[in-house]
């Protein structure tokens, strides 16, 4: 589509003297965005010759009525389907801007369109149907809005038309969008009351509107500014690629913020190194004096010979990013898989790329939603903020300081799945050193529940000293190892002799103690092992732990054998020496010990043998799959 | 202007860089001059270009010889500090004017381009159910597979701008497609904020499109200001020229009166007609186009 052309503006041959502004138009699907879009074009003289007409021959052709959306749904298929389906980009002109219009999805299956079209606007035009009022999509694009760092929003309350252009009904939902911008740190450059179908308030009052005092959609659009370089903040020249074409060794990139020249001391990150820049390359004239600003593409020499790769950021030396491995992050998530604590992925900040892992999530919400509940994983569509762990040390910024490398996206099998703001670089409540990153192991899951027959799990067995616990546990380690799997006991007091050595049966070391073995057996069900933890473990509210630690691969067997019998048992000796007053705080002759409520499974070995018992096990295992059934397995391979 | 007109024409012509503009990069004071529209629009596609080139393993830059793909070459030199450093690409129909073959050889030489001719396979050997100048087109398609198969490239640079028609208005820079060359309208992947999906399937390639933001406009008053050359079908002879190059038997020349660049640009300040109206294959369908591209065809 080639449309350009006011007749009424000055005659600029190169077009490069008016500033040009990018605008994207979000909203609820069927709240009238491709319509006033359609309508823009019009009022601005912007059709090309017999576009018009030929729409309407196609409207005639298919016995629909004429709609200006169909200008922008293009495609086949999108009229077909009614609702548009990808970003199209067109322009026009108002009185001083350049108009590039990013037209974008309502639809909430096509939400990565709408941020691939928002992302690159100055501004935005959030659009609501008068008759429907604010919906979930326009919460949630008002939140990317947000997240993608577009300040400038003007909302027009479209279809006015439909509520008898009531001043009224405007008004309520002015002051509720208003409240939800405002909470987003948004804060609205006008809310215009509009017929996109009849033109009303597009470009002109009417006398329909004549309550309405403030600008048109269009005056709102001919207020909004470009985006400017961001040449005032520190210089952060990312780099792309080293050229050796000639004799010449070139360390390219496009200037993010700042600014730089020959001369320039400069440092490189995340290593640190110091070098001066010998020359600011170019072609076909080089080298270029003068200070190079933000948003040019450049290329430097440096004064000695440094290791430097692709992904590192050249900086000043008094105003370097930060270095790091842990990082927090409020993202949006677009893939179809829920973004989870534990998941790998890629992180890419800038040119640079590093392997990551999900430490935590938290705030996880359907920003379309009015009030939220927060998930432990982050859906399809949502957003949340997650700690992340990275396997190589970036230099970046929070957002807040550079909107431009404080921003990173995730990649799922080399797709990207996500994005976001990096909200601070040292996250986690506790002080992490930099040196405990986790690596990526070298197998996939898959590869090992295919060899073992089973997933990785968390087998954890509470009750009563003597109770049988750790025969159980022994039981059924042999048990699944005939099978073929891969099981590992860690045994409460075997642990307590060597891992846990330093604590003792406080109620902190006792919860750190059940922490320690929630995070040890996490790890290897994650590494695809069965993990049976036999352990006493008496409070509640530690074994809530272990199970958040361990999340989905938990499974709880409350091992519920009758104190009188565990007592008559006491293969260790430990009721004798409580009742004798030698032991302090043993769990089983007071009242301490809080029963699980709601187990996976209940045992009283005191009713039944150990194969019985461990069948019992097995069964559960299978039926919450765990452990693959052969006969399921041999179906599907069928 | 740099123009070739024919053989004769083109030798003893400036083939040397153009004068740096003055102003922009000559001041001596601490300031780093600021950026005009077409300084912005040559940083993002030389940023686009470097990408290209870290993230994937063998590309090649389609160069059809219109006025954007020697534009795009223009912008690789500038992104690569003087010699584009993989092929150029030009998928070969046979039925180009001859001014455009002149062109190619001249420039393919003075650029120092690593040039691969392909030619296309014979007009039987494409879906005859396509109207006449679609089918045409869909040759360079099954030309453009050819080469593939042929280089292995995982990667080609076509010079698509978002202005020309609607279907390429929704292009990503970053294009990823199927293991038959197709485009897959409904799911491709999101990009935001430069960050473009390079990581195309064993056996598929991506499509990067460096000037997809950039208008025809853009193209001349960049040609313009940095003097590059361009072939004399672009300007008018006895009241017509063309506005878009493609195969003689399937594009057609437009009224006009612009000589030169600067007419060009104020003819395009005024005109209401598409740039693709001289393409016949835009228009014998209403979705003959969206056809071919979901096919491959650029």
């Amino acid at each position: 589509m080639n449309m350009i052309v006011t007749p009424t503006s000055p005659a600029t041959p190169n077009g490069t003297t008016r500033p040009q502004v990018r605008i994207v138009i979000v909203g609820h699907v069927d709240h009238g965005k491709s319509t006033l879009v359609g309508r823009l074009l019009h009022e601005t003289g912007s059709l090309p010759d017999g576009k018009l007409d030929m729409l309407k021959a196609v409207s005639a052709r298919r016995g629909m009525p004429f709609e200006w959306s169909f200008l922008l749904d293009a495609l086949q298929t999108e009229r077909d389907q009614g609702i548009t389906i990808d970003t199209t980009q067109i322009r026009f002109r108002t009185n001083s801007r350049d108009i590039v219009l990013i037209d974008a999805p309502g639809h909430a299956e096509f939400l990565r369109n709408m941020i691939t079209g928002a992302s690159q606007a100055d501004g935005a035009v959030l659009i609501i149907d008068a008759l429907e009022g604010v919906r979930d999509q326009t919460r949630r694009h008002g939140y990317l809005l947000h997240l993608l760092g577009v300040k400038q929003v003007a909302v027009v309350v479209n279809k006015m038309d439909r509520v008898d252009f009531s001043a009224d009904r405007f008004k309520a939902i002015s002051d509720e969008i208003s409240a939800h911008l405002n909470g987003l740190g948004v804060k609205p450059t006008a809310v215009i009351p509009i017929s996109a179908r009849d033109g009303d308030g597009v470009a002109e009052h009417t006398d329909r509107i004549g309550w309405y005092k403030g600008p048109t959609v269009v005056e709102a659009l001919d207020r909004l500014e470009p985006a400017r370089p961001l040449e005032a903040l520190a210089l952060r020249l990312p780099v792309q690629a080293i050229y050796k074409f000639d004799d010449r060794r070139i360390v390219a990139g496009r200037i993010e913020s700042g600014s730089l020249k020959a001369g320039d001391e400069i440092v490189i990150m995340p290593a640190g190194k110091i070098a001066r820049i010998k020359t600011v390359e170019s072609w076909p004239v080089t080298p270029v004096t003068g200070r190079q600003g933000a948003g040019r593409s450049v290329g430097i020499t440096l004064d000695r010979e440094l290791f430097i790769e692709r992904g590192d950021i050249v900086a000043h030396a008094s105003t370097a990013p930060r270095e790091t491995r842990r990082l927090r992050a409020r993202i949006f998530w677009l893939h179809d898989k829920p973004l989870a604590r534990g998941d790998q992925l890629l992180v890419r900040c800038g040119p640079k790329e590093s392997r990551a892992t999900v430490v935590a999530i938290e705030k996880a919400v359907d920003p379309g939603e009015l009030s939220s509940s927060e998930n432990k994983a982050i859906g399809r569509n949502h957003v949340g903020e997650i700690d992340i762990s990275l396997s190589n040390s970036i230099a970046t910024d929070p957002y807040t300081e550079n909107p431009r490398t404080g921003r990173l996206v995730i990649e799922i099998s080399g797709r990207i799945a996500g994005g976001g703001l990096v909200l601070s670089v040292d996250a986690g409540q506790r002080a992490v050193p930099v040196d405990i990153v986790p690596v990526e192991s070298a197998l996939r899951p898959d590869e090992r529940s295919a060899r073992y027959q089973h997933n990785g799990a968390v087998v954890w067995l509470t009750g009563l000293p003597a109770s049988g616990k750790s025969t159980l546990a022994k039981a059924l380690e042999r048990r699944l190892f005939s099978n073929g799997g891969s099981p590992i006991l860690l045994d409460g007091d075997t642990l307590r002799a060597g891992l846990n050595s330093d604590l003792g049966f406080s109620a902190a070391d006792r919860s750190e103690n059940i922490r320690r073995l929630a995070e040890v057996a996490t790890h290897l069900a994650r590494n695809g092992h069965i993990a049976i933890v036999a352990a006493v473990s008496p409070a509640r509210e530690d074994r809530a732990t272990a199970r958040r630690i361990a999340d989905t691969v938990f499974r709880e067997i409350h091992v519920a054998t009758p104190a009188e019998v565990c007592e008559e048992r006491d293969p260790k000796g430990h009721y004798k020496k409580a009742r004798a007053g030698a032991l302090a705080s043993f769990t089983g002759i007071g009242n301490d010990y809080e029963a699980p409520q709601a187990a996976e499974l209940v045992i009283d070995t005191s009713t039944r043998t150990v194969t019985e018992a461990a069948d019992e096990i097995e069964q559960m295992l299978k039926t919450t799959g765990v452990l693959f059934d052969e006969a399921v397995d041999l179906a599907a391979n069928i | 202007m740099h123009l070739l007109k024919d053989d004769s024409a083109s030798v003893g012509m400036s083939s040397k860089a153009p004068v740096a503009r003055a102003g922009s990069q000559e001041f001596s004071v601490d300031v780093a001059p600021s950026m005009d529209h077409l300084d912005q629009l040559e940083a993002q596609s030389i940023y686009i270009f470097r990408e290209a080139f870290a993230r994937l393993k063998k590309i090649a830059l389609l160069w059809s010889l219109g006025k954007d793909s020697n534009v795009m070459i223009w912008l690789a030199r500038k992104a690569f500090f003087g010699k584009m450093p993989f092929p150029a690409l030009h998928v070969d129909t046979g039925k180009k004017f001859p001014e455009m073959y002149r062109f190619r050889d001249h420039y393919g030489k003075e650029w120092d381009l690593d040039l691969r001719v392909e030619p296309c396979p014979p007009i039987d050997a494409v879906d005859p159910t396509l109207p006449p100048a679609a089918r045409s087109a869909a040759r360079k398609t099954e030309g453009l597979k050819m080469a593939l198969g042929k280089y292995g490239f995982d990667g080609l640079i076509a010079g698509i701008r978002r202005d020309e028609e609607a279907t390429r208005a929704k292009e990503r820079v970053f294009s990823p497609r199927g293991l038959e060359g197709n485009w897959d309208v409904r799911d491709q992947p999101p990009e935001f904020w430069d960050h473009f999906n390079a990581s195309p399937p064993q056996g598929a390639h991506l499509r990067i499109h460096p000037i997809l933001h950039w208008t025809e406009a853009d193209i001349w008053a960049y040609t313009k200001r940095e003097n590059i050359p361009i072939i004399p079908l672009y300007l008018s002879q006895n009241g017509k020229r063309y506005r878009s190059l493609g195969d003689q038997d399937i594009t057609n020349p437009v009224n006009s009166a612009a000589s030169n660049i600067d007419e060009i640009l104020i003819e395009l300040e005024q005109t209401k007609i598409p740039e693709r109206a001289g393409r016949a294959l835009d228009h014998e369908t209403e979705d003959a186009f969206e056809r071919l591209r979901v096919a491959g065809y650029l």
